[in-house]
């Protein structure tokens, strides 16, 4: 009990204390971001992972989160951060509608749904030139120079969707999550409104990954439909980030973000410049292998198979000595 | 009142009529049998009623109101629980969880779920499995947590899908006990059943239907000396 406290208290130490200790913006933006993907993969491991309703399609949201913020300065004069509530409140709306179709079909008819929502979502806002002004992209002025309190409001993002995920999970909405996963008949004869919790499912999903899309929109002050409702960079990358970090896990999302940021940034920068160039094309191949890997030898994720880890280096630091 | 009145129910899928015209009454207390050689059509009568399946024609009345239509986590709210011939657990959830999910059915905080599932788990003999995941239960574990996981949603009327088959001799006996200890607490069962031992000794009635049609009715000898159900048996020269 003791040392878990210590865990936690150093752990929350390093958090608070990293942009104060680590001054490179570098460093810093790489943390924002992965704290940023911590909200996305969790809100994802919540339909996926525990509601057994795998999404291909997290990209609505954090599209429509984005999008909302940066229409209150180009459309309405105010702050994006105003975005950041109406955003989740959009993607909810939004969600409505994608459960309203999406629900009717099942297993992987439901993902593929969900896939071709996300297509249409992008070319409805490349095309609506007069809402989203198109290719163009919107553009904002940042509020902060420092990004300290970016840091800090995404840290505070990322935990409370981690706690109300959690808290979640221990109530009764949580079990009947895990009950549509397992058997969606069974779940319905033991009295469970399936249709409901799984739009309920939805919707808390919905509304911290638009959160996040609206917190992107005020840090990098810079979206176009190709970059937020991308199907590579945010839906699949929201995949990944749940299977190799853990599905149905409460932390293996945030550990899978901060490995997938991490691992997506070495391969951009041709691993911190020590590399030729072209590894950086082969990153989609490196995450390709890394999928693989996950699968066949860790199908729970880093997180789920966390003891058959430590089994295998305790077994190698023997042999070894 | 009856407790639960199928009337004149027709099930058909396209050309084929899989349940044709049946009626029977299930009463408060009692424990209702209904028998039949393979593809007679007793779990399609299940299936319709609590409305997997849309009805083609007929109604079902449960104390006194049509549920006809109604969707299924509805007819269990109202007092129908039901097991699977083909038993469905939740793999991957513990036993108790498993019958914890299904306690939230009448009780909305998650100490008193657990208590009631803790109740329930030991009324059926499951109480030592509680922490094992649904998955590595044996077959009669697991037709126990069907069972189990259907008292949970404080049924009126249960529904029993061929709890006793692939059981073995012990096994058998402890799941009569089971079924009768149930009826002592005022839930009345309609069940479907294939062993004779347990349908010959706890049904208070019996329904047989064959080609879904109703074939006999009544106390188990009446039916046992039935010839249309010899017939349908064992054919027509024992008949």
């Amino acid at each position: 009990m003791q040392r878990k406290t210590i865990f936690w208290g150093i752990l929350g130490l390093i958090a608070l204390g990293f942009p104060l200790v680590v001054r490179s913006p570098y460093y810093q933006h790489l943390v924002i971001i992965s704290l940023m993907w911590v909200v996305i993969g969790s809100s994802w491991n919540l339909l996926a992972g525990y509601t057994g309703q795998v999404s291909f399609g997290h990209a609505i949201f954090f599209g429509v989160g984005a999008y909302t913020a940066g229409l209150f300065p180009t459309h309405l004069g105010l702050s994006a951060w105003w975005g950041m509530l109406a955003g989740g409140i959009i993607s909810m709306l939004v969600a409505l509608f994608v459960g309203w179709v999406c629900f009717r079909l099942r297993g992987p008819y439901f993902a593929l749904a969900t896939l071709a929502g996300g297509e249409i979502v992008r070319l409805i806002a490349i095309n609506w030139e007069s809402l989203t002004e198109g290719m163009v992209g919107i553009l904002i002025i940042q509020s902060f120079k420092s990004k300290l309190p970016y840091y800090y409001i995404v840290l505070i993002l990322a935990v409370a969707s981690i706690l109300v995920i959690d808290l979640i999970m221990k109530s009764k909405w949580g079990y009947y999550f895990v009950s549509i996963r397992e058997d969606q008949d069974a779940a319905e004869s033991m009295g469970i409104n399936t249709t409901l919790y799984k739009n309920v499912s939805l919707l808390v999903s919905a509304f911290f990954t638009g959160m996040a899309g609206a917190f992107y929109m005020n840090y990098m002050a810079f979206i176009d439909p190709e970059v937020v409702f991308s199907l590579h960079f945010i839906s699949i990358m929201a995949i990944l980030v749940g299977i190799v970090g853990g599905v149905a896990t409460i932390w293996g999302p945030a550990v899978g973000a901060f490995i997938m940021v991490g691992l997506q940034e070495t391969f951009r920068s041709s691993l911190f410049g020590l590399a030729p160039k072209w590894i950086s094309q082969a990153h989609a191949l490196a995450f390709g292998l890394l999928v693989i890997f996950v699968i066949m030898y860790l199908p729970n994720g880093i997180v789920g198979d966390w003891a058959t880890i430590k089994r295998v280096f305790m077994r190698t630091r023997r042999s070894a000595g | 009142m009856a407790l639960l009145e199928i009337k004149n129910l027709t099930k058909s899928f396209r050309g084929l009529t899989a349940v044709n015209n049946v009626s029977f009454e299930v009463d408060e207390g009692e424990i209702v049998s209904l028998i039949g050689p393979n593809g007679a059509g007793k779990t399609t009568i299940f299936n319709c009623i609590n409305q997997f399946f849309p009805l083609t024609a007929g109604d079902i009345i449960f104390r006194g109101k049509s549920i006809k239509g109604m969707k299924t986590y509805k007819i269990c709210q109202l007092g129908i629980g039901r097991t699977f011939q083909v038993v469905k657990p939740l793999k991957r959830m513990t036993v108790l969880d498993n019958v914890t999910a299904s306690s939230f059915c009448r009780i909305n905080s998650i100490q008193d779920a657990r208590r009631k599932a803790i109740e329930v788990l030991e009324f059926c003999n499951l109480l030592s499995e509680k922490d094992k995941l649904a998955r590595s239960l044996p077959i009669g574990g697991r037709k126990r947590l069907e069972i189990a996981r259907a008292l949970a949603t404080e049924p009126k009327l249960l529904l029993l899908d061929e709890t006793a088959a692939g059981l073995n001799p012990s096994e058998l006996d402890e799941a009569i006990d089971l079924i009768r200890r149930i009826r002592e607490t005022g839930v009345s069962i309609l069940m479907v059943e294939h062993i004779m031992k347990v349908v010959m000794t706890i049904s208070d009635r019996i329904h047989a239907i064959n080609f879904g049609q109703t074939i006999a009715e009544g106390t188990p000898e009446e039916v046992a000396n039935n010839k249309a159900v010899i017939e349908a048996y064992l054919g027509e020269k024992h008949a």
